[in-house]
């Protein structure tokens, strides 16, 4: 419900929001995350506390919004970003570098730690930069997979300063996200509809499996794979369509969802409750789906705010898995679909969900946080 | 007003300007100042305010060019606080219902109205914060400048709330300009607070003051509080405090519910003040200086009200005193004369006023236009005026007035701060949605201003299409689609050039892509980018070249696949159907070649003479026939393939004879 949000304006469109990861066998929710800035003249990364009741404003009293703990400049719009570790963030630049800063606990700080200048560049270009936009970064710790629009993918180790692997020209066209299937293959999506399987394994520069949306070829720009069923795959595209795909079958997606009226710039599955899939858009719009209602046969209806759903589901055969994602049986699949930001009208453009904590940034300068998801 | 342009010096060299749609450029001409009228330099009242950024540099003689922007308050960063929180109230008000009635339309406005005043106010806070925690003087000063601008606007809208949105009538209108001063003359609250805060209050030398403060802002029961700790400390006047204190206890006050009228209100009020005057002139007071002149402020004596002039500090503030203890039934509409009267005797011919009062008293005078137009030149930003003026126009306040130019007031003032904010680096798609809600002209401006947008990134761009396509703006969704086709073109992105062009319907420049992609396979004798070919889909329809084209890797498809029987008719049918392009039938008669010369017989008698038709019509109704001729590789094909026509003939005669003889 909105009453639990705690927002904050911060004089910067916000690109990317990031959790941090808690400490390994940690059970308290997250309570530090990060935002990039874009369109700004002066981009930063900034971190952010969104503690209850640990880091206590400086006058002791504690405000309900997230406080700034540090933050740092940041050549060009930050397109990307992930947490390496607890103190490492990876930025994917418009100007095509990809820069990890390290966060001083200590004394609350952030420094650039290792930077790969010009990782996407044009060929032929006539302008002396010629980098390329970065759109997406993946990482697991050491590796990270950067593509960009300049249809390249490359492999970085944290510790190497040149690049592991590079596949130049990989996709003709440009290459929106990138995240890991299995630590050797990534899943890429591109403008022209298309999910690819690549193996960094082997020394072909193909991909090892094309899957595309049939009919127009709608350009996809997120992806997010299920944290224990790895065939399943959620995309987002430009008509703000939600596509589920089983990568054991077929090359078309298993079920097609109408959702955001404009771009989906972000999908996520919740990490520890992947029956809860979050969903962002240019449109304004935040989409919590819940298909727990699909298994648990739970009397299903609509929410408040939620639009109906079409379900175009293909034949799934030899189902071995029960899935909520992938059921097909028409009477069962009802979805249970909030949109979490009624009235909202400039884009939000990330969102991250860690526990029970939902953290999104948008164009009209605020960030949110929701630290009571499921209550 | 004029606004010196720093450098600029119009009597030195001639000036001249450049009227962008956010910035004016002023440069200076390689003419020295000859005597030219200067009517050259006249602008619209507002257009110079503004920062300057000069870009050049600053040696004498040199030429130079002056940015001056509109909006110099689009560039504070704090205030993009006001901006970003404004612009979501502001949608809020233009989606709400028209259609509520009377008493909860008027309640929502009056929400709205102190939901912006909130954001002022907030934003005057982080403004002060800002000021306090900085080091450097000039910056503080630029805040606390920020913060006297914000807190002069929160005062401006609050009246206006008051006066125009509540529009509350007499007996509540006292109550809520009691609270409009109580909120905004803070300038005795530190006095307030050191008093208070004093171990003995009554002993503290300004204790008195601030027992006038309470009582001249209407505070009665803080002002009987403070007293009766005096009282404590000085029994003698036990007597005198008594009647005093039951005077104000007593005071009667206009409500808000309807328990009473006003006509029992000015009953009760008349004999209150009877009695008043009635203690004063028994001279029961008259052995404590203090409390008889607290006795003066109840019955309204002027004299002694404006004896306590540096307590009010502002003349609005005696205006409301005055009016609480002389007139508390006021009517909206007599406010004029005696907001006019308390200025003059306030000010006392002392001191002229100042634009803020000029302002207010306006407001008092009900003169809303007056209002709008005096900030419009006093404020630097379009913001204030903006939305002030939308929200009266929600109240249908400003139906009348019509502009000589342009179109209606409101639009006017929106679609200046919406121009001041595209010249913003970020805060442009703010103005988009400022621009949706002018009905005459926002379509234009807007259409004027997104193509300026820089587009630095396809994400970027992508938002900006979006935006143009949500609102059918086909030319502008033609032109960047093509803005980022030749992009990505020029960076040897084939792939990305074809699917902007897809997104734009654009047939021509689809059309020149497949002719690229056909001229690299010519000249490297394969296709690149063959991920986006082969999955081409229904977009393939979109040009005929590009139906080509993905016909034409189709053939190479089944070629490779040695589906040679496929790959003969799909060849035949590129050039019979005339979907091939004249040009590339000698590539597609040499890709016939190896089909001609494979052992199995492949192109049927009729399909072979179909190919022999197509090499005569290219070379005979080919003008370029000398070309042919002199070409050496050329002519050898030519032979080559009527040699290979030739005998794939007479072989398809002697299998297809023997066939049928059979």
């Amino acid at each position: 419900a909105m009453e639990d949000v705690s927002a904050k304006f911060v004089s910067q469109k916000i690109s990317r929001t990031r959790w941090r990861p808690p400490p390994a066998a940690a059970l308290q929710p997250p309570d530090v995350f990060a935002t990039g800035s874009w369109d700004n003249e002066d981009n930063r990364i900034s971190l952010w506390s969104a503690d209850d009741l640990g880091n206590v404003g400086l006058n002791g009293e504690y405000h309900g919004e997230p406080h700034l703990l540090c933050d740092i400049q940041h050549n060009g719009d930050v397109m990307d970003m992930q947490f390496l570790d607890q103190e490492r963030i990876v930025v994917a630049s418009s100007t095509g570098t990809v820069t990890i800063f390290r966060h001083h606990q200590n004394n609350q700080t952030l420094s650039a730690n290792h930077r790969w200048e010009r990782a996407h560049y044009h060929v032929d270009q006539d302008t002396p930069c010629g980098g390329a936009a970065c759109t997406g970064v993946v990482c697991n710790n050491p590796e990270i997979v950067t593509v960009g629009e300049d249809g390249r993918i490359n492999l970085f180790r944290a510790d190497q300063k040149d690049a592991v692997r590079t596949i130049d020209n990989a996709d003709s066209s440009t290459l929106h996200a990138v995240t890991f299937l299995r630590t050797t293959e990534i899943l890429t999506v591109n403008s022209i509809g298309q999910l690819k399987i690549w193996d960094l394994r082997q020394q072909r520069n193909e991909p090892s499996q094309i899957f595309s949306l049939a009919g127009d070829r709608v350009p996809l720009h997120c992806v997010d794979r299920h944290p224990n069923q790895q065939h399943i795959v959620a995309t987002g595209g430009q008509d703000g369509m939600l596509s589920i795909w089983d990568i054991r079958q077929g090359t078309m997606p298993v079920s097609l969802l109408n959702a955001h009226e404009a771009e989906m710039w972000e999908v996520h599955f919740h990490p520890s409750n992947p029956d809860h899939l979050f969903t962002c858009s240019e449109d304004g719009s935040l989409w919590h789906w819940d298909a727990s209602t699909n298994v648990s046969e739970k009397p299903s209806f609509l929410h408040q705010g939620g639009r109906s759903t079409t379900y175009l589901s293909h034949n799934t055969i030899n189902q071995s898995v029960v899935s909520a994602w992938l059921s097909n049986d028409p009477t069962k699949d009802r979805m249970e679909i909030t949109n979490l930001i009624p009235n909202q009208t400039l884009s939000v453009n990330s969102l991250d969900v860690l526990g029970p904590c939902l953290v999104y940034g948008t164009d009209a300068e605020a960030i949110y946080v929701n630290r009571q998801l499921f209550a | 007003p004029t606004q010196v342009v720093p450098g600029a010096d119009p009597s030195a060299r001639q000036l001249c300007f450049a009227w962008g749609p956010a910035e004016v450029l002023v440069c200076e001409t390689r003419f020295g100042r000859a005597a030219l009228s200067r009517s050259r330099s006249r602008s619209r009242s507002r257009a110079l305010t503004g920062s300057v950024a000069d870009t050049g540099e600053g040696a004498p003689g040199s030429s130079r060019v002056f940015v001056v922007r509109r909006d110099q308050d689009i560039y504070i960063q704090t205030l993009r606080k006001l901006f970003n929180e404004s612009h979501g109230i502001f949608m809020g008000l233009q989606r709400s219902e028209e259609e509520l009635a009377g008493k909860s339309r008027k309640a929502q406005l009056v929400q709205v109205s102190k939901n912006y005043r909130s954001v002022i106010r907030a934003c005057m806070e982080d403004m002060h914060q800002a000021a306090v925690s900085t080091r450097d003087p000039a910056l503080q000063g630029q805040y606390s400048t920020q913060v006297s601008i914000l807190s002069a606007m929160e005062l401006i809208w609050n009246l206006c709330e008051i006066l125009f949105v509540e529009a509350a009538a007499a007996g509540p209108l006292l109550l809520r300009l009691l609270d409009w001063v109580r909120l905004h003359v803070c300038d005795v609250d530190s006095m307030v607070r050191e008093v208070l805060s004093s171990e003995n209050p009554p002993k503290h030398k300004l204790f008195w003051n601030v027992v006038d403060v309470f009582v001249l802002q209407g505070r009665m029961d803080e002002a009987r509080h403070l007293l009766s700790k005096e009282v404590t400390a000085n029994p003698t006047s036990m007597n005198m405090y008594k009647i005093l204190d039951d005077l104000m206890k007593k005071m009667p006050m206009p409500s808000l519910g309807n328990t009473q009228t006003l006509t029992e209100l000015e009953l009760k009020w008349q004999h209150w003040h009877e009695e008043c005057q009635r203690f004063l002139q028994d001279g029961t007071f008259a052995s404590n200086p203090h409390m008889e002149s607290i006795c003066k402020i109840l019955v309204g004596d002027e004299d002694a009200i404006l004896e306590k002039k540096e307590l009010m500090t502002t003349w609005y503030h005696f205006l409301v005193t005055r009016l609480l203890y002389s007139h508390p039934t006021v009517k909206p509409m007599e406010l004029r004369f005696y907001a006019q009267s308390s200025m003059d005797l306030f000010l006392g011919g002392e001191s002229s006023p100042e634009p803020l009062d000029m302002i207010l008293m306006a407001a008092f005078e009900f003169e809303m236009h007056q209002v709008i137009k005096e900030c419009s030149i006093v404020l630097s930003n379009w913001w204030f005026v903006a939305h002030l003026t939308d929200l009266l126009d929600h109240c249908k306040l400003l139906q009348s007035h019509n502009l000589y130019f342009g179109s209606n007031m409101r639009e006017f003032l929106l679609l200046e701060y919406a121009s001041g904010l595209f010249s913003h680096h970020s805060l442009w798609q703010l103005g988009v949605d400022y621009f949706d809600h002018c009905p005459e002209f926002g379509r234009v401006y807007l259409e004027l201003h997104i193509e300026r947008i820089p587009l630095n990134t396809e994400q970027k761009a992508l938002k900006v299409l979006r935006i143009c396509e949500q609102r059918q703006m086909h030319e502008q969704v033609r032109s960047i689609c093509k803005i980022m086709a030749m992009k990505a073109l020029r960076n040897n992105r084939l792939g990305s050039a074809l699917s902007w062009s897809i997104r734009a319907k654009d047939a021509a420049f689809a059309t020149l892509i497949s002719d690229r992609f056909l001229k690299d396979y010519c000249e490297r004798g394969c296709f690149s980018d063959l991920d986006l070919i082969d999955n081409l889909g229904p977009s393939m329809l979109l040009s005929d070249r590009l139906t080509f084209l993905g016909k034409y890797r189709e053939f190479h498809r089944l070629y490779g696949e040695k589906r040679f029987p496929e790959a003969a008719r799909l060849l035949l049918t590129l050039m019979t159907a005339h979907i091939a392009p004249c040009s590339f039938w000698m590539t597609l008669l040499t890709d016939a070649l190896p089909l001609l010369e494979q052992k199995e017989i492949i192109f049927s008698a009729e399909q072979t003479y179909e190919l022999m038709r197509c090499l005569e019509d290219l070379t005979a109704g080919n003008a370029d026939k000398q070309k042919f001729q002199e070409d050496d590789v050329e002519t050898t094909k030519v032979e080559m393939l009527r040699l290979a026509l030739a005998r794939n003939l007479a072989r398809v005669i002697v299998k297809e004879g023997t066939v049928e003889g059979s």
